[in-house]
């Protein structure tokens, strides 16, 4: 082929196609983009920015306040079940499900030995609760003067995700509200009443359960955690939901 | 309204589907198969999952959710594998793409089918989607997408049977790109989910959309086969070839898969992860190793890997023995994903006394009723399409 032969046929590359619409589909490809982009990122932010580096805040950084949160004095419960009932009667809990419930822990001492400890578990309230960030209809939000994690009924669709995202399998679905139910540390059944103290609480009779205000420095709660020589732990802390109901050994 | 679906049906060409009386009966079979799917949602609805589903409080998602994830997964490959063609340009892949629109249509309504009588309160959605909108929630990303996606496909395809190959490309790109997004976004309901340890990491996300790729290849080979069976047509060389390329796709999107699912059990294997650990051993030896070996590496990888590869994706029969295999395996593959995710509990490995180390799950009556109903349903649009559009053949590019 000669040159003046090549220099008669047409190019064939991207020369021919007007700017405009190649512009145009460069636009339309970033806004697509840039959309996308932006819900997968808002997607991963955590709920809210929490405070502390142990698994008790620190001394004045408490998200709310009235911080309410819970400490189990594990080793004096003796699985009666009393904070079960009241728990159930109060809140209207049917037989099916449960708002907060009782494990047992057995543990070898060797031999023929055992020593059984008996663990209190209900939501835990968390301070970044995998529940609320995964409801598609904010049926379920943490309330923002008390920090506790509620349910609106009527809102609930039933997809269940807060259930499956649950670390602490604190959520059960009522078929009476047709929608999910969960421990909010009696808000509705008490503390909005006035009463200052769950239901649960008030019903074990070996003073396990204690329920306050974490940021009240003057409260049994506070005075617990930060009690010198006491071993203080929270259920599945590697789950990172930062919870507000804590375990001590004393 | 006559003048619009005359703008869309196509009147003439094609290829004309048969009227036979297997054909009827086949659709009678599936509407039936269908209603009773619906009857019995409409039934667990009113009644009560309580009283109707094998699901419980451990176990919150059932068969219903994997048959959900199933057919959005098809639906999503679907649509990718009729992009490569039609927005694409890779012109091997056009034979196909109408059907593979049109089917992605109907798998993801199918899907919608499914999962409103898992939903407690489907109704409340419309209104609590809006006024609730929760923007860190993954599971509310992925039904606003795949909304917007049933719509963009939808457009996509009455503008390609009005012959509008641009809007129709342009339209192709969208549901493509929100097909993806809503896709990666189910992968992530699962993903980000901190205390399923089986489930979580970013892993969830990209092997949702190559599975995604895999399944659809997998299904537009079985549907295409056996509309021309069926109907008696003769496949044209492009469309055999058509048939190859697609085929070549899917064997390279297994050996991802196979690649993945290779490293997900050796990592869930070395140094016992917790929570990891219990569950993956599950599916290798424990009571889900039946589901895993036969129904996820033979079925879903082994063989239709192995059959596209001997054949080169040429021999019909053999693609269909692969595509269906495919199929089953796919299928088997979501619900082991869902189900082994959620059966490690809470509070495991804690020395808790009669406390289990795994829950178990038994699909019920009324689940197997509406997953089978979402199947027929989908396999009745399917043939509708067939006999409506003509085999949608591509007349010309």
């Amino acid at each position: 082929m000669k040159i003046d032969d090549l220099e008669k046929i047409t190019s064939e590359d991207l020369g021919g196609l007007p700017s405009v619409e190649r512009r145009n589909f460069l636009k339309l490809g970033l806004v697509v983009t840039g959309m996308y982009l932006g819900g997968s990122v808002l997607s991963l932010t955590s709920v809210r920015n929490v405070y502390g580096a142990g698994v008790v805040p620190e001394v004045g950084k408490y998200p709310y306040n009235p911080h309410y949160s819970m400490v189990i004095r594990e080793k004096l419960c003796v699985d009666c079940e009393r904070c079960k009932e009241a728990c159930v009667k109060t809140n209207h809990v049917p037989a099916y499900g449960f708002r907060t419930t009782i494990l047992e822990k057995r543990r070898s001492l060797g031999g023929e030995k055992f020593e059984t400890t008996f663990m209190p578990v209900l939501c835990n309230h968390c301070n970044r609760p995998p529940c609320v960030r995964v409801c598609p209809t904010t049926a379920t939000w943490k309330d923002e003067k008390t920090g506790i994690v509620t349910m609106n009924p009527d809102r609930c669709i039933g997809c269940k995700t807060c259930m499956t995202a649950c670390p602490y399998n604190a959520r059960y679905f009522k078929e009476e509200t047709r929608s999910v139910d969960k421990c909010d540390f009696c808000f509705e059944s008490r503390l909005s009443k006035g009463q200052t103290t769950t239901a649960c609480v008030e019903a074990c009779p070996a003073d396990v359960r204690v329920f306050g205000n974490l940021a009240d420095l003057k409260s049994r709660v506070f005075k617990l955690v930060h009690a010198p020589e006491t071993m203080i732990w929270v259920l599945r802390p590697e789950t990172g939901a930062n919870p507000n109901v804590f375990y001590i050994n004393s | 309204m006559n003048n619009l679906l005359a703008g869309i049906l196509p009147q003439a060409g094609g290829l004309e589907a048969s009227g036979s009386g297997k054909y009827s009966a086949a659709m009678g079979l599936l509407a039936l198969l269908s209603v009773l799917g619906v009857a019995a949602g409409v039934h667990s609805l009113i009644a009560g999952h309580e009283h109707t589903f094998g699901v419980s409080r451990g176990v919150p998602w059932g068969i219903l959710i994997a048959a959900y994830v199933f057919f959005v997964v098809t639906s999503t490959g679907l649509c990718i594998v009729s992009s490569v063609g039609h927005v694409f340009g890779f012109e091997n892949f056009n034979p196909i793409a109408k059907r593979a629109v049109f089917l992605s249509i109907a798998t993801i309504v199918a899907g919608f089918l499914v999962i409103a009588f898992e939903i407690e309160n489907s109704w409340r959605m419309p209104v609590g989607n809006v006024i609730g909108a929760n923007l860190t929630s993954n599971i509310w990303w992925m039904g606003t997408l795949y909304g917007a996606y049933l719509f963009f496909m939808m457009i996509e395809f009455v503008m390609l049977q009005k012959e509008q190959h641009k809007i129709a490309t342009a339209f192709g790109l969208a549901g493509l790109l929100t097909g993806v997004a809503a896709h990666s976004n189910l992968g992530a309901v699962f993903g980000l989910l901190n205390g399923r340890e089986f489930w979580h990491g970013p892993y969830m996300p990209i092997y949702f959309i190559t599975s995604a790729a895999m399944s659809g290849c997998v299904a537009i080979i079985f549907f295409t086969i056996i509309a021309y069976k069926a109907n008696g047509w003769k496949m044209s060389e492009g469309m055999k070839k058509s048939m190859e390329s697609v085929a070549k796709m899917g064997a390279l999107m297994m050996a991802i898969i196979i690649f993945f699912t290779i490293w997900k059990m050796i990592a869930g294997v070395t140094g016992n992860p917790p929570g990891k650990y219990e569950a993956i051993m599950t599916l290798l030896t424990g009571s889900y190793a039946l589901n895993f070996w036969v129904g996820e590496v033979l079925l879903g990888m082994a063989i239709p890997f192995a059959v596209i590869l001997v054949v080169r994706g040429r021999n019909m029969n053999a693609l269909f023995v692969a595509s269906l295999a495919g199929m089953v395996g796919i299928f088997v593959m979501r619900y082991d994903l869902v189900i082994v995710g959620q059966l490690i509990p809470s509070y495991h490995g804690m020395g808790l006394v009669d406390y289990p180390e795994l829950l178990s799950y038994v699909p019920s009556l009324h689940e197997n009723l509406v997953v089978l109903g979402g199947v027929a349903f989908c396999g009745l649009c399917f043939l509708m399409g067939e006999k409506l559009f003509r085999g949608h053949v591509s007349e010309h590019h």
